[in-house]
């Protein structure tokens, strides 16, 4: 349990940081707060010859609110979110869903930008960020990039981000008072990855809806059908369970009962928290 | 090989260091400092927790390179702490101790949560707790022997982490 050799550099710009990270083919690892990379690191799954220690970069601790968006940098810990260093309450959405992760212990040094750039399936903010609209800045030899996270995250462990490239922040859309929040994530062993999460979020009887489920397929996925209902203000259990049926069937073996009841009810505990408010 | 230096219990230290070398395998090997115990070495157990700039932190989950200028308290350093004297002192009464493997971890995680959360019941506790493994107790001494330090500490007034 002890990590194979490697070099360790810390950049003291971005520009920096891309010159470093997959330069001349040697296999290169970006560390935010390592609650991820550490353990691959431990366990020798991960085998870099370079890590590259992106915390000390100021520009990526920026939060900031601006006339559209939250404006969230990707070294901002769960801990901060959930202590409510944000501008912004997201209807409380962000704060519930960062006390959930993992420990307090994890969750000081854990940060939102590397939970995306990881994009495990099962993982918090790629699925809430989706359900909230967010795009995520890149940043790369090349430039800057910002791209909707439903396309940044490609699929299990697997996003758009190249070698060189590293993610500055996201922006989120400020929401408006009628924004209302609803959130479900079953854990067998507590601080674990999750089985099943559910996020919804609804701005009203025909406002804009989505609804994301994660932990489910090789990311977090929209459930337009269900949206469609919420949208409509539909409250019967049995018409919201069938599009949940419909909807998560294109994620999930239907051949396995138990998922699917584990989804259905993730799905509908966090539309029934949405409804509540 | 790479200079590290922090403040470790208060005190300037510096070092040689590989960069792979985890927080823990610095303070135990290095720094001969053998109170924070390593369980897992993969973030899951808590024996190794340590204070890092004041915040809660998995030793096993943080390179030492990585505490370069910063502050890190592990419970040698907390000998004199109010907090700590008050959770010593209650898990010794409420037996919270079997085989003491995972005792290191469970105080600095307890008197973290007594510093962020004041007074607070058993259920804060156990939810506050789910991240330390302890395989002999049961946790019911460790978290009656927290709820009664809380109570004790709840009205004084608080030191800073």
């Amino acid at each position: 349990m002890k990590a194979a050799a490697f070099d360790y550099a810390v950049p003291k710009s971005v520009a920096e940081a891309t010159a470093l990270l997959g330069s001349n083919g040697a296999a290169t690892a970006a560390i935010a707060g390592g609650q991820s990379l550490l353990p691959l690191l431990n366990l020798r799954v991960a085998l870099p010859d370079l890590v590259v220690d992106l915390a000390r970069l100021e520009e990526l601790k920026e939060i900031a609110a601006t006339q559209t968006n939250i404006r969230i940098g990707a070294l901002t810990t769960h801990a901060a979110i959930e202590d409510g260093k944000l501008p912004e309450a997201f209807g409380g959405l962000m704060q519930k869903v960062a006390s959930k992760i993992s420990y307090r212990a994890v969750r000081n040094h854990g940060t939102i930008g590397g939970s995306v750039a990881l994009a495990d399936p099962a993982a918090d903010w790629p699925g809430c960020l989706l359900a909230l609209g967010a795009h995520v800045r890149i940043t790369g030899r090349k430039g800057t990039r910002s791209q909707p996270i439903g396309e940044f995250v490609l699929g299990q462990y697997s996003t758009s981000l190249a070698a060189d490239e590293i993610i500055v922040g996201f922006d989120v859309p400020r929401p408006d008072a009628a924004l209302r929040c609803g959130s479900f994530k079953v854990v067998r062993k507590s601080g674990a990855f999750a089985n099943s999460i559910a996020f919804a979020i609804s701005y009203g009887r025909g406002g804009p809806a989505a609804v994301v489920l994660a932990a489910a397929a090789d990311r977090p996925c929209l459930l337009p059908a269900v949206a469609e209902r919420i949208k409509a203000g539909e409250k019967s259990e049995d018409v919201l369970r069938d599009a949940i049926a419909q909807d998560v069937a294109k994620h999930v073996a239907k051949d396995d009962p138990y998922l699917m009841r584990l989804h259905t009810s993730t799905v509908l505990r966090a539309l029934r928290e949405v409804q509540a408010k | 090989m790479k200079s590290l230096t922090l403040q470790l219990n208060g005190s300037k230290v510096t070092h040689e260091v590989e960069p792979r070398e985890t927080l823990a395998d610095f303070l135990r090997e290095r720094c001969r400092l053998t109170a924070t115990h390593l369980g897992c070495e993969h973030g899951a157990c808590g024996a190794c927790t340590v204070a890092v700039n004041g915040q809660a932190t998995r030793s096993c989950l943080r390179l030492a390179i990585m505490c370069e200028g910063q502050s890190v308290q592990t419970l040698e350093g907390l000998e004199d702490d109010p907090t700590m004297e008050v959770l010593r002192r209650h898990f010794h009464q409420s037996h919270a101790v079997q085989c003491g493997f995972c005792t290191p971890g469970m105080l600095m995680m307890a008197r973290d949560i007594l510093l962020r959360m004041p007074n607070p019941n058993a259920q804060t506790i156990r939810d506050q707790l789910s991240g330390q493994i302890c395989r002999c107790t049961g946790y019911s001494g460790i978290v009656t022997a927290i709820v009664a330090a809380g109570r004790e500490l709840g009205g004084a007034e608080r030191p800073q982490p």
